[in-house]
C-alpha cells in the first residue's frame, strides 16, 4: 500500500510507546544533565538548583586544558592508526569470497562487542611480565629478560586501536563494498599496478568516506573510559575517565555534568562536520 | 599481490587474536598464577564461573539484564520502524534521530544523563533502571536492522492484503511480521551481546547495588588477578562468536552490515 499520512487518532498508536520511552528516558535525562551542569554543588555530594557558570569556568585551569588536549590527541592518534590499518584491510576483504567475508565479519563483530574491561584485561595480560609477549621473545632468543610493557602510552594506544579497529572496518565496509569494481579494472587495463591503482583510484574515490570515518572513529575513541585506566598511568586519563571520577568518587555532579555537556558540544560539532563532508560527497 | 594480501590478513588476524590466545592460555593454568604458556592444564576455572556464587550471580545478573533490555529495545524499535515505514510523517524522523543518538555520543554522556535522572527521580540503584538504561542505550541496533528490514518488504504485498480487506493489525500480523522476523532476531541478538559486555552505563546506574559480569571483572581486577577473569573472557568471546555466526547462518550478514554502518552515519 502507498504510504499515507496518519488520518485517524488510532493511526498514531504505534509511535506512542517508542516516543514516550525516548522522551522520558533519553530527552529528559539529557535535559536534567544540562540543568545540573549549572547547579551549585553542596558539601555532602548534593547539589542545589542555581544558575551559575562556575562549573564551566573550572575548565579554564591548566590541568583540564592538559586533560582535554591529551584526550583529543589520543583520539586523533587512534583514528589515524585505525583508518591506515583498516582501509587496505577492508578493501581486500570486500574482494574476497562471500564465505570468507562472513568469517571475518563474525570475528570482527565478536571483538567489537567485547567489553572494554575484557579488552583491557586481555592486553594487560599480553603486555605483562609473567605471561606477556616478551616471554615469547625471550624464548626466541631476541630478548634476554621478560619485562612488563605497561602502564605506558603505547599500551593505551594499542588497546584503543584494538578496540576501534573492528568498528573502523564496519564503518568503511558498506562504502567500499559498493565501490564500482570497474574503476580499478580500468586502471589495471591502463597499466597501473594494483598498488598504484589503489592509491590513485580507490583512495581518491573514497576521500569523503575516509574523512567521515576518521571523525566517527575519533568520537568512538573519545568515549573510551576503562582502557586509559587499565593500561596507562594517571597522566593518560581522558575526559571520560575524569567525568566518571567527578560523578562517582568526588560526588561533584554539577562539574561532571558540565564536562559532559562540553564533550557533547565537541562531538556534535564533529558530527555536523561529518554530515557536511557526506553532503559534499553526494554532490560530487 | 596475493602473497602480500595473505601476509597482511595474517598479521591483522594475529593482532586481533593474540590477546585472546594468551588469555585462553592463562585460563587453563591449574594454579592461581598468571603464567603463559600455561604451566599445567585444568578446566577448573571454567567450572568456577558457575560454582563460585559471586561469579554465578554476576553471570545471572548480566544474562537477565541483557535478555530484558534487548527485549525492551526491540519493543521500542519495532513500532517506531513500522510507523516510519507505514506513514508519511516527517516530524516522526526526530524519533529515529533520538534512537540513534545514544549510541553515537560517547557512552559516558548517556551514562551520566541517566545517572542524574535516576538520582533526581529517586529510583537510583533499582535493578530495573539498568534494564531501561540499556534498552535506551542500545535501541539503535534493532532500530537500524528493522528500518533496513522494512525497506526490503515489497509494498505491493501489503497493498494486496489491504485490497482484500485486511486492517492494519491483520496486515502486520500475517504479512509484515513473518517478513520482518529475521531482522527482529538479529536486532535482538546485537543488543543482547552488547548489553552483556556493557560497563559504563551499568556501572553508573546500578554499580553500587548490582554486579554485572563486566563490573565484577573490573572490581576483581582492582584486587589483583584471579584466573576466573580469563575463563569468563573466553566464555564471552565464544558466546559472541556463536551468536553472530547464528545471525550469519540465518540472515544475510554482509547485507545487514552494509546498511547498518551506512545508516549509522
Amino acid at each position: 500500500m502507498r504510504r499515507e499520512k496518519p488520518q485517524k487518532l488510532l493511526d498514531y498508536a504505534p509511535i506512542v510507546f517508542p516516543a514516550a520511552m525516548l522522551i522520558v528516558f533519553f530527552v529528559i535525562p539529557f535535559a536534567t544533565m544540562i540543568a545540573v551542569s549549572f547547579f551549585q554543588r553542596e558539601q555532602a555530594g548534593f547539589y542545589t538548583p542555581a544558575f551559575q557558570f562556575a562549573n564551566y569556568e573550572r575548565f579554564l585551569s591548566l590541568f583540564f586544558a592538559n586533560v582535554l588536549g591529551f584526550s583529543l590527541m589520543l583520539a586523533i592518534a587512534v583514528a589515524i592508526c585505525c583508518v591506515l590499518l583498516a582501509l587496505p584491510f577492508t578493501y581486500l576483504l570486500a574482494r574476497m569470497s562471500r564465505k570468507a567475508q562472513i568469517v571475518w565479519l563474525v570475528a570482527l563483530l565478536s571483538v567489537l562487542s567485547l567489553s572494554e574491561v575484557i579488552i583491557g584485561f586481555a592486553w594487560s595480560t599480553l603486555l605483562s611480565r609473567t605471561a606477556g609477549i616478551t616471554n615469547l621473545l625471550v624464548a626466541a632468543g631476541i630478548m634476554t629478560e621478560a619485562k612488563a610493557l605497561l602502564p605506558s602510552f603505547g599500551a593505551v594506544l594499542t588497546g584503543m586501536v584494538y578496540q576501534a579497529f573492528p568498528y573502523t572496518v564496519l564503518v568503511l565496509y558498506p562504502a567500499i563494498v559498493r565501490l564500482d569494481p570497474t574503476l580499478t579494472e580500468a586502471a589495471r587495463t591502463l597499466g597501473a599496478s594494483p598498488l598504484k591503482a589503489f592509491f590513485t583510484v580507490v583512495v581518491p574515490a573514497l576521500r569523503n568516506t575516509i574523512t567521515a570515518t576518521l571523525i566517527m572513529v575519533f568520537i568512538f575513541a573519545l568515549g573510551s573510559y576503562l582502557l586509559p585506566q587499565l593500561l596507562g598511568r594517571p597522566q593518560h586519563w581522558t575526559l571520560s575517565v575524569l567525568i566518571t571520577d567527578q560523578a562517582i568518587y568526588q560526588s561533584n555532579m554539577p562539574f561532571a555534568a558540565a564536562m559532559a555537556v562540553f564533550l557533547v558540544l565537541v562531538t556534535l560539532g564533529l558530527v555536523a562536520l561529518t554530515v557536511i563532508a557526506g553532503r559534499k560527497g553526494e554532490a560530487a | 599481490m596475493n602473497g602480500l594480501r595473505n601476509l597482511y590478513f595474517t598479521l591483522i588476524g594475529l593482532f586481533l587474536a593474540l590477546p585472546l590466545i594468551v588469555v585462553a592460555g592463562v585460563s587453563v593454568n591449574e594454579k592461581q598464577t598468571l603464567a603463559f604458556p600455561p604451566k599445567s592444564f585444568s578446566l577448573s576455572w571454567y567450572g568456577e564461573i558457575f560454582l563460585n556464587p559471586e561469579w554465578r550471580n554476576a553471570l545471572l545478573a548480566s544474562l537477565t539484564l541483557a535478555a530484558c533490555s534487548a527485549a525492551v529495545a526491540v519493543a521500542i524499535a519495532l513500532p517506531l520502524a513500522w510507523f516510519l515505514w507505514r506513514r508519511v510523517a516527517p516530524w516522526a524522523n526526530i524519533f529515529q534521530l533520538l534512537g540513534v543518538a545514544p549510541f553515537t555520543l560517547p557512552p559516558v554522556i548517556t551514562a551520566l544523563g541517566l545517572l542524574t535522572f535516576w538520582a533526581t527521580t529517586g529510583f537510583y540503584g533499582q535493578p530495573w533502571t539498568a534494564v531501561v538504561s540499556h534498552a535506551i542505550f542500545f535501541v539503535t541496533l534493532p532500530l537500524v536492522t528493522l528500518s533496513l528490514g522494512f525497506t526490503a518488504i515489497d509494498r505491493s504485498l501489503v497493498e494486496a492484503a489491504a485490497t482484500m480487506g485486511a486492517d492494519d493489525k491483520t496486515i502486520f500480523r500475517t504479512v509484515v511480521l513473518p517478513l520482518i522476523l529475521p531482522y527482529i532476531v538479529s536486532g535482538y541478538a546485537f543488543a543482547f551481546v552488547l548489553s552483556l559486555n556493557e560497563y559504563i552505563v551499568a556501572y553508573m546506574t546500578v554499580g553500587f547495588t548490582m554486579e554485572t559480569l563486566p563490573i565484577k571483572i573490573f572490581n576483581a581486577l582492582r584486587y589483583g588477578y584471579t584466573p576466573t577473569m580469563a575463563s569468563v573472557t573466553i566464555l564471552f568471546v565464544a558466546t559472541a562468536a556463536v551468536i553472530f555466526s547464528l545471525v550469519a547462518r540465518f540472515g544475510d550478514l554482509p547485507k545487514l552490515l552494509g546498511a547498518m554502518a551506512a545508516d549509522d552515519k
